[in-house]
């Protein structure tokens, strides 16, 4: 660890505290209606679909929407993937992509998962990449930051039947918040260095005669959107690790910005919304100590060199302009939101430097989380906290005036089950199967770690992967899809359905027995039941995987 | 669920067209009109013929120029299909690699100072890293000026004139791109 590291930590939170606001303010009055800058386009495309904006949906309305939109969505893209070599913007010729590697591709994107068991250059065309994946991935975003508005406003009003309209706030999402940051942010890339084109490739002969064939295409208008809705599928194999996708250090810090943009200044919207801005600052300080407390532990871990080596930097699988300070503070954003992408090989981490991207990520996405769906994740947090301070005392708990009652502490208890059930049930299937058992690439407890890793990642919406692992077999495309699914929705409708629950309450005024959920005492409770919750649930298999292989490695047993 | 079908449906396709088509394609005119260079690859011609990307390394084995950093692709520094090792630190495969690694750098560079640092030894995560650090500049600077015969001072300078400078002065680590080092190296002193 250096000063210059620790420098560039300080200043990522400043940047972020900073931007949370202005975001946050933007995205309250986007969701409380009172923007319409794009009114006639907007207008336009309502009338074009049959949409009434005026009229609002009850919960089950909003959940059906979401489903039906994503079942389509994940569909037009096997569809595309599937028939890619009949269909146009193909330069590179790329075949069919297989049905078992398409299904995988298509849930993933349509989860806002993004998980990349293909390899992007190698497999796909420019018409896949644009009208596929990019499409996905704005959708995906939007979606997430729908629920989270939908939840947003379940806690605002009082009395209420209806908690907003799907179509109306994915549609809003799109045009006032991602296209635009997306306009401008794609030609900041490419000012940088990212490619926009419609070639397929370059070729060039090197200086040593050699023939090199270049892959290019339009980058740098999907690697903006990747980050900005926290998606992470990247352009290429290699994603934000790509000279192309990731040219500069500061091209660097601004995705790392971007990845954590919305999501932060999300808190902020719900605390405009709530008419208490200290609950949305409560929800980000919570978020944000375990974020840096993250970044400083991969930095000291990755920081201390190889023992195998006789502490050589770890610079296998980094990129030499990133160095170990902006590769590990990378990964810790990548996985404490749900994008996913990747500038470093998280499989050739030191073993607790890897650890940290892993508990991020079974920590259930909420540490700034994915657009939207950290926000509503961390609620779900916030309920069981609630809860459990309320039993401690003997009170009915309440939150933002709301009664909560033993309809809401089931649903998110649910959605607080799901994902683990999911992780680690299909992880043992994988364990105990010879098609699971076929896929790990690496011998002794990195093995588990590796496929640990997949099944959070996938049932969690993260996406990014101990890569060593070989997920392109029918076996881990099904099941990683599964848990994809699992994870997204699974969680989605029991939120919405508290959302839509606590709508229909009354307001409670605030007594002398209320807990106040904007103090520190509050945020140290959240922290300690996240932390309790993805402790008590994961720490057995923790401990035989990256546990083991750093005390092994620390011995100087190798595998 | 029929009900909801239509507006679904034609959302998507609205979609489809506003973020799938019209996005990319008003971001590839914007950027071939402000940013033409870059939105191509930032592609470097000598001589009218291409010889790389200033973004994209390439293999360099002759002793005449740096080399850049170990590269997982097969073949390596394939520019048509990224990636790293993804070998795990308490991998034997990968402890092998780097200490055979050594040895073979120690062999190419005799004169030398200590062993070659750790960017050189260590494959980078996406098999195409244009750069390397200074120190690994530095390493080769005896080799490359015997094999070229100018004397080494002389090659430092060019060495530092091409390193990049932090960001805002203190942030990021510096590094050398090896191929517009070794264009440079060519231009001022071209090989017989």
């Amino acid at each position: 660890m250096n000063a210059r590291g620790i420098l560039l930590i300080i200043l990522f939170v400043a940047v972020i505290v900073a931007l949370t606001p202005v975001l946050g303010g933007y995205m309250a009055r986007l969701y409380e209606g009172r923007m319409n800058w794009l009114g006639p386009v907007e207008r336009r495309i309502y009338r074009l679909c049959g949409i009434d904006p005026a009229r609002e949906q009850h919960w089950t309305g909003y959940a059906m929407a979401l489903l039906a939109f994503h079942m389509l969505g994940a569909l037009v893209l096997y569809g595309l993937m599937r028939l890619q070599a009949h269909l146009p913007f193909n330069p590179a010729h790329h075949v069919a992509v297989a049905p078992a590697l398409a299904f995988n591709t298509a849930i993933s994107f349509a989860t806002n998962t993004d998980w990349q068991n293909y390899g992007g250059e190698s497999t796909l065309g420019n018409l896949v990449q644009m009208a596929g994946l990019t499409v996905q991935n704005f959708l995906s975003a939007a979606t997430g930051i729908a629920v989270a508005a939908a939840v947003i406003r379940g806690f605002s009003r009082r009395s209420a039947r209806t908690i907003g309209n799907f179509y109306v706030d994915l549609t809003r999402s799109v045009l006032y918040l991602l296209l635009p940051l997306c306009l401008a942010g794609a030609l900041v890339l490419v000012w940088q260095g990212v490619p926009q084109t419609l070639a397929a490739s370059a070729t060039a002969t090197t200086l040593e005669g050699a023939r090199q064939v270049i892959a290019l295409g339009p980058v740098a208008s999907q690697t903006i959107i990747e980050h900005l809705g926290t998606n992470g599928g990247g352009f290429f194999n290699a994603n934000a690790a790509h000279p192309f996708e990731n040219p500069t250090w500061l091209l660097n810090f601004l995705y790392m910005v971007a990845i954590v943009a919305i999501g932060a200044g999300l808190t902020n919207t719900f605390g405009r919304m709530v008419g208490d801005t200290r609950q949305g600052w409560a929800l980000l300080a919570a978020m944000g100590v375990l974020l840096v407390a993250g970044a400083f532990a991969c930095y000291w871990a990755e920081a201390q060199g190889n023992p195998a080596l006789h502490g050589l930097a770890n610079m296998e699988g980094k990129e030499a302009r990133f160095g170990i300070a902006a590769s590990t503070l990378f990964s810790t954003v990548t996985t404490a939101t749900s994008c996913g992408s990747v500038n470093a090989m998280l499989d050739s981490f030191l073993p607790l430097a890897g650890m940290v991207p892993l508990v991020n990520i079974l920590l259930g996405e909420v540490v700034i989380g994915g657009v939207g769906s950290g926000l509503y994740g961390m609620l779900v947090f916030v309920l069981i906290t609630v809860f459990i301070a309320g039993l401690m005392v003997g009170r009915t708990p309440e939150y933002l005036g709301k009664k909560i009652e033993a309809r809401e502490i089931k649903l998110a208890v649910i959605a607080i089950l799901v994902v683990p059930a999911a992780v680690l049930g299909l992880g043992a299937v994988a364990i105990v199967t010879g098609a699971g058992q076929a896929g790990i690439a690496a011998p002794g407890p990195h093995g588990l770690t590796e496929l640990l890793y997949a099944f959070a990642s996938a049932a969690n919406n993260n996406g990014s992967a101990f890569a060593g692992l070989n997920g392109n077999t029918p076996f881990y495309n099904v099941t990683l899809a599964v848990a994809m699914v699992f994870g997204r929705f699974f969680t989605a409708i029991p939120v919405l359905a508290i959302a839509g629950s606590v709508a229909a309450k009354k307001m409670v005024p605030p007594s002398a027995g209320t807990f106040p959920t904007h103090s520190w005492l509050f945020v140290v409770l959240l922290v300690g039941i996240v932390l309790v919750v993805g402790g008590l649930t994961y720490f057995p298999v923790l401990a035989l995987g990256p546990v083991v292989e750093h005390l092994a490695l620390s011995a100087g047993t190798l595998f | 669920m029929l009900k909801e079908l239509r507006p679904a449906l034609s959302l998507l396709a609205v979609m489809t067209v506003l973020t799938g088509l019209a996005y990319p394609l008003a971001v590839t005119g914007l950027a071939q009109a402000l940013f033409p260079r870059q939105a191509d690859g930032s592609l470097i011609e000598r001589g009218g013929h291409v010889v790389g990307s200033a973004l994209i390394g390439q293999s360099f084995t002759r002793p005449q120029y740096f080399w850049s950093r170990p590269s997982a692709t097969t073949p390596p520094y394939n520019a048509a299909a990224s990636g790293g090792s993804n070998l795990a630190p308490s991998a034997k495969a990968l402890v092998n690699a780097v200490k055979s690694r050594e040895k073979m750098l120690m062999a190419a560079d005799p004169d030398a100072e200590g062993p070659p640092p750790a960017d050189l030894v260590m494959s980078s995560a996406s098999g195409l890293d244009p750069d390397i650090s200074p120190a690994a500049a530095e390493w080769q600077v005896a080799r490359v000026a015997a094999a070229r015969r100018i004397p080494p001072r002389t090659l430092r300078r060019l060495v530092a004139a091409h390193t990049t400078g932090r960001f805002l002065g203190v942030l990021g680590p510096r590094v050398v791109n090896v191929l517009k080092l070794n264009l440079a190296l060519d231009a001022r002193w071209p090989m017989r």
